[in-house]
């Protein structure tokens, strides 16, 4: 007996060495698992971050600008038609002529043209309708550098050497007389949070999607909240146990888990096909995102409706309040807290959401800057998608900027929400 | 009138109603000796005036706005001269649309056919008739219920009844939006798919091997033959799926486990909302880094082993995908393995059991059917994740097991079939919504069966 007693308890002495190697193994397992996880958030943000965080400058070159009045062919400066059609990229090109005055053939002017971004000639005019008295005088300014040249000059000094990509040695090297002679700087690049988008990444900008984002947002939220609260407390508070309500609930249920896209589809059949409401404006994406957050907001507000104790409706009821006062008196504020961060959370899923908006047009290539609920516009995941598709080498720097605005409000989104459960929150 | 200044006009009368009807019922309780006489709180009797006054003329309203156009059109046409009567529904389409042109100035008038013309005037005529009709009802019918509401206002009245039901209707109708929501799914789908299915039959559509949405537009046109079998589309999206789940299920789930059973509270208060992190990231940010960060780098690692590596790699939109879906496994196997009684580990730790194979013998079995239900939801989730593939797989439809080989998906061919100006009578544009129609089906089967397991479960416990 003793024999086997020992036995045994040798066997067990002599596997505890491989079992604890395997606990230790598997808590080796798990340890990697979270290290993984946070790998990857460390190496998403530093990736955008390291791509993105470049096109908050731009590249500016210093010129010697003449507003000569026969280059621009106009005679009046306050004839607003005149100004219109005056050329004055002309006078661009004229000033980069004379600053490298020995080019000479055409391939090589057209390059020499190109340091310039076209949109420095609006830059041009602004000015000269502001001050009349500059025409035929010479100032000297800093215009806005063309996108190669802005990528040409921000990777100068990079480990990886500078990209030179369409750049010929020819305008490396003005580019590089031009830093010689102090005449390139970098600066906030303020068309970027003021501009929309355009075919020129030096001039492309995202306020244009960021007024959509708003303006979208605005109506989600304002159909999304009082619709997903209303239900919250129909099933919470009023719903009788039946077939009826049990179907609700099981369609929120799957509601909740239907692909984002389906929603697109259900838009462009319902809203577009059927309605006839135009694409592309924030109208449509707001019912879209509507419908697709609801879900969210509901499940969200019946928790926090259920968190608010019984007693306190048994209290109303006892003094003599009506339901729909018990509603509106005492649970509903009680529960808003809750609510609001439910709300919150389901905006920042509808501001980060992207396929459905595809679905209904709001991919167009919009240049101004929506002012109100019907005119075309983008949202700012959108503007990524687009950005990211976009040939030019530049662009990918702009998409990473965008895409670290829009990770800064949601991640301020969730700071509120996260802010707003800790302070407002009760235990009972 | 416009339709935000009508809304804002209901909006005032409506505030009018509430002030008369409730100062009148503070009045007859006067009489009678304090508003305790009165069946209900004056703010009853002012909101039951208000309902009045509001609720059916924006009714009228909305019915209007949803109506008027087929209604206007359908005057418009039948009042053209035999000669014009259009034949079909493209045809009635097109005829209406050089009418609202010639309308709106876009078509000069000179230039057209006189009735057509004619119609163009009679619309504008029409258009401002019918809304200065509605608006005339609209006005018309809030007045009247604010005088109802206000002629009705007496002590024996049971206002807070009244108007208790139409809160309860109101909140009703805002919880059966989740049903019209589905209902207007499931129409929608099935109504484009029937229409698909019409051109091209359901069997050729499921078992096809062949997918090359192309439709000929002039019968003579070359290399448009249009083949519609979505078998490679759902070989695609099974690959690049089971490529995420293989990322997502071994690391959401021994995350989770760490997490719940050793991590220190600081550890877990740590890592969890950092992890979590990831589940609030938009899926174009996870497109954007798949497609320019590591579909790149898959590539010159693999040309690095001389594999060919194709730039839009099924490996690099699963791998990133499966990115996405850890933090939505850990955080639903979390919930199950907390949910798994205390005795249970207790137990098996006094009997002499080390943690991992606590884990492993005891809470793992007992939390299995909870976290298979979590890897369906998040199966459901990888089929159909949209923007991750838009931006990082490709459009060539092949029948592959490689990784390393381009793969389009069900949710990519939507996309593509469906952004830009379409015609909606081309077999090509109700591919999509024939597309949807499966997707829906799947991740709804999958979604119910998932959630009937996880509830199944829980019932053992409680």
């Amino acid at each position: 007996m003793t024999d086997l007693n020992k036995s045994r308890a040798e066997r067990i002495q002599s596997s505890l060495a491989k079992r604890y190697r395997a606990e230790k193994r598997f808590q080796m397992y798990g340890y990697a698992a979270i290290a993984f996880g946070l790998l990857c958030v460390v190496i998403l943000f530093t990736d955008i971050i390291s791509k993105g965080y470049k096109a908050f400058g731009q590249t500016y070159i210093q010129l010697e600008v003449t507003y000569d009045a026969s280059t621009l062919g106009i005679t009046d400066v306050n004839d607003s038609q005149q100004l219109a059609l005056a050329d004055f990229h002309g006078i661009v090109k004229k000033a980069l002529k004379s600053r490298f005055a020995d080019v000479s053939g055409r391939k090589a002017k057209r390059d020499l043209y190109g340091l310039i971004s076209n949109g420095a000639g609006y830059t041009l005019r602004d000015r000269l309708v502001a001050n009349p008295e500059l025409l035929n005088q010479t100032e000297t300014l800093w215009l806005v550098a063309d996108d190669d040249i802005d990528t040409y000059y921000k990777s100068i000094g990079s480990d990886a050497g500078a990209f030179t990509g369409r750049m010929s040695e020819q305008r490396q090297g003005w580019v590089d007389q031009l830093v010689e002679s102090n005449d390139v700087e970098m600066r906030v690049n303020r068309n970027f949070f003021t501009k929309g988008d355009s075919r020129e990444p030096e001039l492309a900008g995202i306020r244009g999607a960021a007024m959509g984002s708003l303006f979208t947002l605005i109506i989600t939220l304002g159909l999304s909240f009082p619709i997903g609260v209303a239900a919250a407390v129909y099933l919470e508070e009023f719903a009788p146990r039946n077939r009826w309500t049990d179907l609700i609930e099981v369609n929120i249920n799957n509601l909740a888990a239907v692909p984002s896209i389906i929603f697109g589809l259900l838009g462009l059949a319902i809203f577009i096909n059927f309605f006839h409401v135009p694409r592309s404006v924030p109208v449509v994406g707001g019912l879209v995102l509507t419908l697709m957050t609801l879900p969210t907001i509901i499940i969200s507000s019946r928790a926090a409706i259920k968190a608010v104790p019984p007693s306190i409706r048994d209290a109303a009821i006892g003094v003599g309040a009506s339901p729909m006062q018990v509603v509106l008196h005492h649970v509903l504020p009680l529960a808003m807290p809750g609510m609001l961060t439910g709300a919150i959370i389901g905006m920042a899923q509808a501001l980060g959401e992207t396929a459905p908006l595809l679905m209904i047009g709001m991919v167009a290539f919009i240049v101004d800057v929506p002012g109100g609920f019907t005119d075309p516009a983008t949202v700012l995941p959108v503007q990524i998608f687009l950005w990211a598709d976009s040939p030019e080498r530049a662009f990918v720097e702009k998409t990473s900027a965008a895409i670290m605005v829009l990770l800064a409000f949601l991640i301020l989104m969730n700071t509120l929400a996260v802010v707003l459960r800790k302070r407002l929150e009760r235990r009972w | 009138m416009q339709t935000a200044n009508l809304l804002i006009v209901l909006l005032i009368l409506s505030a009018v109603a509430y002030y008369m009807a409730r100062s009148r019922s503070v009045a007859q309780a006067q009489s009678l000796g304090g508003i305790r006489h009165l069946h209900s709180l004056p703010f009853f009797y002012g909101m039951r005036a208000a309902i009045w006054c509001a609720l059916p003329s924006l009714l009228l309203l909305v019915a209007w706005l949803l109506f008027d156009e087929p209604i206007i059109s359908s005057f418009l046409i039948s009042g053209l001269p035999e000669s014009l009567q259009p034949t079909s529904a493209a045809e009635h389409n097109l005829l209406l649309n050089s009418i609202e042109n010639i309308a709106s100035g876009a078509l000069s008038a000179e230039a057209s056919e006189p009735a057509l013309v004619a119609a163009a005037e009679s619309l504008r005529g029409l258009r401002s008739t019918g809304a200065n009709l509605v608006t005339a009802a609209v006005l018309s019918l809030s007045v009247l219920g604010m005088g109802w509401g206000w002629v009705k206002v007496s002590p024996i009245l049971r206002a807070r009844q009244q108007v208790e039901r139409v809160f309860r209707g109101i909140l009703l109708s805002c919880a059966c939006v989740a049903i019209f929501t589905t209902l207007g799914i499931l129409l929608s789908v099935l109504f484009e798919s029937f229409r698909f299915f019409q051109a091209v039959p359901a069997t050729e559509f499921l078992f096809g091997t062949e997918w090359s949405p192309q439709m000929a537009i002039r019968s003579d046109q070359v290399g448009s033959s249009g083949s519609f079998g979505a078998i490679p589309l759902f070989v695609g999206t099974l690959l690049i799926s089971f490529i995420a789940m293989v990322v997502a299920v071994p690391v959401g789930l021994m995350s989770a486990i760490y997490l719940a059973e050793y991590a220190s509270p600081r550890m877990r208060g740590f890592a969890k909302p950092t992890l979590e992190v990831l589940a609030g990231i938009p899926t174009v940010v996870y497109g954007f880094f798949a497609a320019l960060t590591v579909a790149p780098f898959i590539r010159q690692t693999g040309e690095g082993f001389g594999l060919q590596v194709s730039s839009e790699s099924a490996l690099a939109a699963g791998l990133v995908m499966g990115v996405m879906i850890i933090p939505f496994i850990s955080s639903l196997a979390d919930d199950v393995i907390n949910a798994v009684p205390q005795s249970l580990r207790d137990g098996s730790l006094g009997l002499g059991a080390t943690r991992s194979e606590t884990i492993k013998k005891v809470i793992f079995p007992a939390a299995l059917p909870g976290i298979v239900g979590g890897v369906l939801l998040a199966v459901s989730r990888a089929i159909g994740e949209t923007m991750i593939v838009v931006m990082a797989a490709g459009l060539a439809a092949k029948m592959t097991a490689n990784p390393l080989d381009t793969v389009t998906t069900v949710t990519v061919q939507i996309v593509t079939l469906l952004v830009g100006d379409q015609e909606f009578d081309s077999p090509k544009t109700l591919a999509a919504f024939a597309l949807g129609l499966m997707l829906f089906v799947v991740t709804l089967v999958l979604n119910f069966v998932a959630l009937r397991v996880v509830k199944k479960y829980r019932e053992q416990y409680d």
